[in-house]
């Protein structure tokens, strides 16, 4: 029943107020003199020379990319685990199917090397 | 006791099947409030802990044996001036701890402290647990980006990735666990958490030692994901301060950055209850198939008391063992008044106990059997929060591209192949 | 002991749906309008978090609870991340420079009410196919039933199985072409 679900909104509503309750009442109470050298970013003492949203490796690009694609697969194993033994063996066939090919993907992507982090 | 406090109590029903919102609102109220004591406690007990391994002494001045070291903590986090850097993005630096606290804490409706003793049982409960648990992974990635400093940007994009690669293989061990709640007469399970844990009490085993060892295997590649996924040692390569100051909270400080803690905290909590209520059983006391009977029952009925009694007598030996000196008075009493509360909750839980036994009684017993659900499922957690502070004391911190091939190159064909040999089991064995 | 929550239950069964599907619908519309709009592209990537999730709540209040968890555990949880990732990627002081609504916005405008056109005329035409009230549908197997669309019966094949097994091929492929593209030959 959709009833079922109030209490997430109910649990948001909660936090999103108190927290920011909290942070409002820290203001009041807490100095607050910002200088120039506090407000630098931190970086061991030294003097930041330019902004740090530079460009970083394509490394993290591919990580992201393969959780995305292992995560629809795992989303697609769900439905199928919950009426696992009703589907019987048929349906774990499908299912080894459907990883068999992934799995090829999987393989491919090890041999190549994208796994790797050097 | 009030009726309704009672009837509440004793209900068969969660507040949100029971469409009855202000109910459910009172448990968001206990829940929150409970959560933020526990993570303070754990703050406590994860310094004294760790002093202890390292044989030190830990915090020791405020109040006795450091006692009120968090709330002393939290007044100092209250008065710190909170810097926001001169670069940064106002409003995510503002709105990113919130998205951080949001996800750790929303996935608390589901979690079942007992059969009735959860917020809401929604029917996709582990699946909404895993999917806004994940959503953590955005705060931490918009708290680096919004600090614009080098520190925090550096630890935001390797603990997202860290994240997102456990998830995986977290995933894949939480699909096993569904998959054993189907092997019923019906041939359908359930993604509830409530009715994961009944399925395990029809069953008449914990998850873990379904299919020995595969169970047994899936808990393990769960666990081991479960510490990567919350940034804990040793894989808290967001907060390898000997490289990269602290991660992507480097620049937040004062309440800000305890908001991170905070979530942090919380999300170890939420994780160790799912891997709780998967594998270990959730709310059932051990041995609930071994050991039948009134008697069992009565004795196991017995140990929320005895666990309280213990804690008090822990108190009153340190009250013992303190120097006798009289510098030492305030600090005596303050621990021993300490120990008397905790002697007192042991004294109502033991009349609970007793008196629900009789039927018709003033407390039904159906309150002292929702005592005794609460109590199991928070001493599993309580275990695995030990663990987590054991681990970050035993353990040397991984390199991250280890890190990164533990979780694609070992957790994740482990996982996959579990899950395809516990399918095949389960086929051969219906 | 349990009629008085039965007898709260009775009173305050109804949710009040309509309003939360308004309330979420709102909060989806304005969130995607600033994701258009804001010039800093992660404020448009948060924006665009809200708008997804506003769609799993709507999701939920369907009685579509998978696809709710769906549409958090891939769009909201997996996706995001992605698209912030590609936005740390590309250098963002340049975007401020760059003008917005370029040339293009007539092509977006025609490929927008051509779409709204197609909802419409979908709606007319296949009114029948739209409740006119709340129906209660048993959501608790909304689970088993994708599960019985993608998969099938014990020993027969479901609906969309074919398409199914043809989606773990498109998922090889996006695994070749991210690899491809972003490593060089060793």
């Amino acid at each position: 029943m959709p009833q079922n679900y109030v209490p997430i909104f109910l649990f948001l509503a909660v936090i999103g107020t108190m927290i920011p309750a909290t942070l409002l009442i820290a203001r009041l109470v807490r100095t607050q003199r910002p200088t120039r050298e506090k407000l630098l970013p931190y970086e061991c003492g030294i003097d930041p020379h330019d902004n740090a949203r530079g460009r970083y490796t394509v490394r993290y690009y591919v990580v992201a990319i393969l959780f995305v694609i292992f995560d629809v697969e795992t989303i697609f194993l769900f439905p199928w685990a919950v009426k696992f033994k009703a589907l019987g063996v048929f349906g774990l066939i499908e299912m080894l199917v459907f990883l068999g090919v992934l799995i090829v993907g999987y393989a491919w992507v090890w041999k190549r090397g994208a796994l790797e982090w050097v | 006791m009030p009726d309704f406090v009672t009837s509440y109590l004793g209900s068969t029903l969660t507040p949100g099947e029971a469409g009855n919102q202000f109910w459910a609102l009172v448990y968001v109220f206990v829940i929150f409030a409970g959560v933020s004591l526990a993570v303070m406690s754990m703050n406590w007990l994860e310094r004294k802990a760790l002093a202890h391994f390292q044989i030190r002494l830990g915090p020791m001045r405020t109040g006795p044996h450091g006692l009120l070291q968090p709330i002393a903590d939290a007044i100092k986090l209250l008065l710190k001036e909170d810097i926001i850097p001169a670069g940064a993005d106002r409003f995510v630096f503002w709105v990113a701890p919130l998205i951080g606290l949001l996800a750790a804490f929303t996935v608390y409706t589901v979690i079942p402290f007992g059969p009735s003793q959860a917020v809401s049982d929604m029917n996709i409960g582990i699946l909404f647990m895993l999917g806004v648990s994940s959503l953590g992974v955005l705060g931490v990635v918009v708290a680096g980006w919004a600090s614009n400093s080098n520190y925090p940007l550096i630890g935001a994009l390797r603990s997202s990735a860290q994240m997102v690669s456990y998830e995986v293989a977290m995933g894949l061990a939480v699909v096993s666990a569904i998959l054993m709640t189907s092997l019923n007469e019906t041939g359908t399970g359930t993604l509830s958490m409530i009715g994961i844990v009944r399925a395990q009490q029809e069953q008449g085993v914990w998850f873990i030692f379904k299919f020995f060892p595969l169970g047994l295997i899936a808990f393990i590649v769960f666990a081991i994901a479960m510490v990567a996924e919350t940034n804990r040692a040793p894989f808290d390569m967001a907060e390898a301060e000997s490289e990269l100051t602290a991660g992507y909270h480097t620049e937040y400080s004062g309440l800000r950055w305890s908001l991170f803690m905070l979530a942090e905290y919380a999300a170890m909590i939420s994780v160790s209850s799912i891997a709780v209520t998967l594998w270990l059983g959730g709310w059932m006391r051990p041995f609930s198939r071994l050991l039948r009977g009134s008697a069992w029952d009565l004795i196991f009925s017995l140990f929320p008391a005895v666990t309280f009694m213990g804690l008090a007598a822990v108190a009153f030996v340190g009250v013992v063992r303190m120097p006798r000196r009289s510098d030492f008075k305030v600090q005596k009493i303050g621990l021993a008044v300490f120990g008397w509360l905790l002697g007192f909750i042991a004294l109502m839980l033991l009349i609970i106990a007793i008196a629900g036994r009789s039927n018709g009684a003033a407390i039904p017993s159906t309150v002292n059997q929702s005592i005794g659900y609460i109590y199991w499922f928070l001493l599993k957690v309580a275990v695995f929060m030990y663990l987590f502070i054991w681990y970050r004391a035993t353990w040397p911190r991984y390199r991250f591209d280890q890190l990164m091939r533990v979780g694609w190159k070992v957790l994740l064909p482990i996982s996959l192949t579990v899950l395809v040999a516990t399918a095949i089991v389960g086929i051969l064995l219906s | 002991m349990n009629s008085a929550i039965n007898a709260t239950n009775a009173t305050m069964a109804p949710v009040a749906t309509p309003y939360f599907f308004y309330g979420l619908a709102t909060l989806a519309i304005v969130s995607a309008f600033l994701v258009i709009t804001r010039r800093n592209v992660v404020h448009s990537a948060l924006a665009l978090i809200v708008t997804l999730l506003s769609v799993a709540g709507l999701y939920l209040m369907l009685y579509a609870p998978f696809v709710a968890g769906v549409q958090i555990i891939v769009y909201a949880g997996g996706v995001m991340v992605l698209f912030l990732f590609v936005i740390m990627l590309v250098n963002i002081d340049r975007s401020y420079k760059e003008k917005r609504f370029s040339g293009l916005w007539p092509i977006g405008l025609a490929a927008a009410s051509a779409l709204f056109t197609l909802f419409l005329f979908a709606f007319i035409k296949g009114r029948a196919l739209f409740p006119d009230r709340m129906m209660l549908l048993p959501e608790s197997s909304n689970t088993q039933q994708i599960a019985g669309l993608l998969y099938g019966d014990a020993g027969k094949m479901g609906q969309y199985t074919f398409a199914f097994e043809i989606a773990s091929l498109l998922l090889l492929v996006a695994i070749l072409a991210a690899v491809v593209m972003t490593k060089k030959r060793a």
